[in-house]
């Protein structure tokens, strides 16, 4: 100890520096293993089939209005922007190209992924950081049965399984966004903005966004079960967890999608 | 078996929680059938000391053995094991709040043993009697019991898959005079039911006195008094003395 504290304070940004780059690298490697041993329950069985049916309800189904608004919104505002920007040089005619091609690629399940980090992320790490709080966890152990197989693993499967079709549901009703302002305001002819928008599409758009949203709904499941998981220090530490299961989701959401796409774009 | 072996014993475990010890080296066993009750001020290590018989939680040395085997450094299998052999009733009786009464009792029926939902739910309306709760009571769920009622659905699902051993986590704590007497009556009738051996920790005389068969006293991560039920108000132990009397002064303050 006398030694560490000798240590001249002008080292002292380099020792918070050393501290805060382990302390990182243990938090990677907890939420590395804890996502590795929900994989592996995922993927082994026992599996409780009653609780992934709960969930692709709670993640997936009850997900739809909000993304659904999110989507018209942007759609009709991306719409917009696009068709303003594009008349700078003569290229509105572009419009119901780009807004596809940006929803289906980018903020269908960009947008998509960021309501569920808002609306389930947060539930799932308030749910578990709860019962983490109450013993029902380990009640559930005790009780021989394993909480990842019946809390963690339903969770991870439901939100993977359930932002593609949500995405989907994003991309149809993002570009009916664009549709609606294109048609009603910007003059645009019904028939031929549809025909210009399926000739553009290509397969490859929507499933690099199908593939996308998969992974980010495993982020978002990830980080909601970890940190719910993890919560210490009753009701505040829920409270902790739960704002620590959204930011992370929204920051891994951008990196991962930053990441997918340089991918695909090698690709 | 050997009869001489005890049920269940803590040889030498210590435990610290950020450097801080917890659990001092204890030593203490419990024979088979028998009920053991551990007594002790908050903060003296009554709830580490049966986290880690129950598996629930490591130690930094010392051994936890189970009939002879130590659980210490043990995996999954041998854990799920114990799991299988075990019923406990947690402090805030740890209800899962999504589940309605009747599904948090068959719970272990249906998740790991593979029992129908419909045998299931006969079954836990079974036990439901046994801890004297009205058929009615199956599909409620736990918000809308009240504390006594959710500490009697606890014991019925630590009992229902018929344990070897019994652990009760403060089972009387929040609970009136009168509900804890008739918690307390209900451990009694399903401890010598099955013929199980049970541990318990409390801060309740009352109620150490009326489970036990012994009772122990931690202090400090030790025991410091061990004996029956009947000698808790003659022991000259100064722990005992003091936690018996209720005193705030005495070697039990200066020590923590």
């Amino acid at each position: 100890m006398a030694s560490i504290a000798a240590v001249p304070t002008v080292l002292n940004p380099i020792r918070s520096l050393g501290r805060s780059t382990l302390a990182a690298l243990r938090l990677i490697g907890a939420v590395g293993v804890f996502a590795l041993r929900g994989v592996a329950a995922m993927l082994t069985p026992p599996w409780f089939a009653g609780q992934l049916l709960r969930q692709l309800a709670a993640i997936g189904f009850f997900s739809l209005p909000v993304v659904g608004l999110t989507a018209i919104f942007t759609g009709a505002a991306l719409g917009l922007n696009i068709y303003t920007g594009g008349g700078r040089f003569n290229a509105e005619q572009v419009m119901p190209q780009i807004v596809a091609l940006g929803i289906t690629r980018e903020l269908g399940p960009v947008l998509a992924a960021l309501m569920l980090a808002g609306r389930v992320s947060a539930a799932i790490a308030a749910e578990i950081g709860a019962m983490r709080a109450t013993e029902q966890i380990d009640a559930m152990r005790t009780l021989s049965t394993d909480p990842f197989r019946y809390l963690v693993a339903p969770r991870l499967a439901a939100a993977v399984m359930a932002l593609p079709l949500l995405t989907v549901v994003a991309d149809l009703i993002g570009v009916a966004g664009g549709w609606l302002i294109a048609v009603r305001i910007l003059g645009f002819n019904p028939t031929v903005y549809i025909r210009n928008t399926a000739a553009f599409l290509q397969p490859s758009d929507v499933i690099s966004g199908l593939i996308k949203a998969s992974v980010f709904g495993f982020i978002v499941a990830l980080m909601g079960c970890y940190h719910g998981y993890t919560a210490k220090g009753g009701a505040r530490g829920v409270g902790r967890a739960t704002t620590h299961a959204v930011v992370s989701s929204a920051i891994l959401i951008f990196a991962s999608d930053y990441l997918l796409t340089t991918v695909f774009a090698g690709a | 078996m050997n009869q001489d072996l005890p049920k269940l014993a803590w040889k030498g475990v210590s435990k610290r929680f950020d450097g801080a010890p917890v659990l001092d080296g204890l030593n203490l066993d419990v024979a088979a059938g028998r009920s053991l009750v551990i007594i002790g001020g908050s903060g003296q290590g009554k709830s580490v000391t049966i986290k880690v018989a129950m598996g629930l939680m490591g130690v930094d040395a010392g051994e936890v053995l189970v009939d002879g085997q130590n659980l210490v450094g043990q995996g999954g299998a041998s854990l799920r094991g114990l799991f299988s052999r075990i019923g406990v009733l947690f402090q805030g009786a740890a209800l899962f709040d999504s589940l309605s009464v009747w599904e948090n009792i068959a719970f272990r029926l249906i998740n790991a043993d593979g029992v129908p939902r419909q045998a299931a739910r006969a079954r836990a309306i079974e036990a439901l009697g046994r801890v004297r709760l009205a058929p009615s009571v199956a599909d409620l769920f736990p918000s809308e019991l009240s504390g006594g009622m959710q500490k009697r659905v606890g014991l019925a699902r630590a009992v229902i898959a018929d344990p070897e051993m019994l652990f009760f986590d403060e089972p009387t704590t929040g609970l009136d005079p009168i509900t804890a007497a008739a918690i307390n009556e209900l451990i009694v009738d399903q401890v010598k039911r099955l013929g199980c051996t049970a541990v318990s920790i409390t801060h309740d005389l009352a109620s150490a006195r009326t489970i036990g068969d012994e009772i122990a006293m931690l202090h400090g991560g030790k025991i410091v008094w061990r004996g029956p039920p009947a000698d808790l108000d003659s022991a000259d132990n100064p722990y005992v003395r003091q936690f018996v009397e209720g005193r705030p002064d005495g070697p039990m303050n200066t020590a923590v």
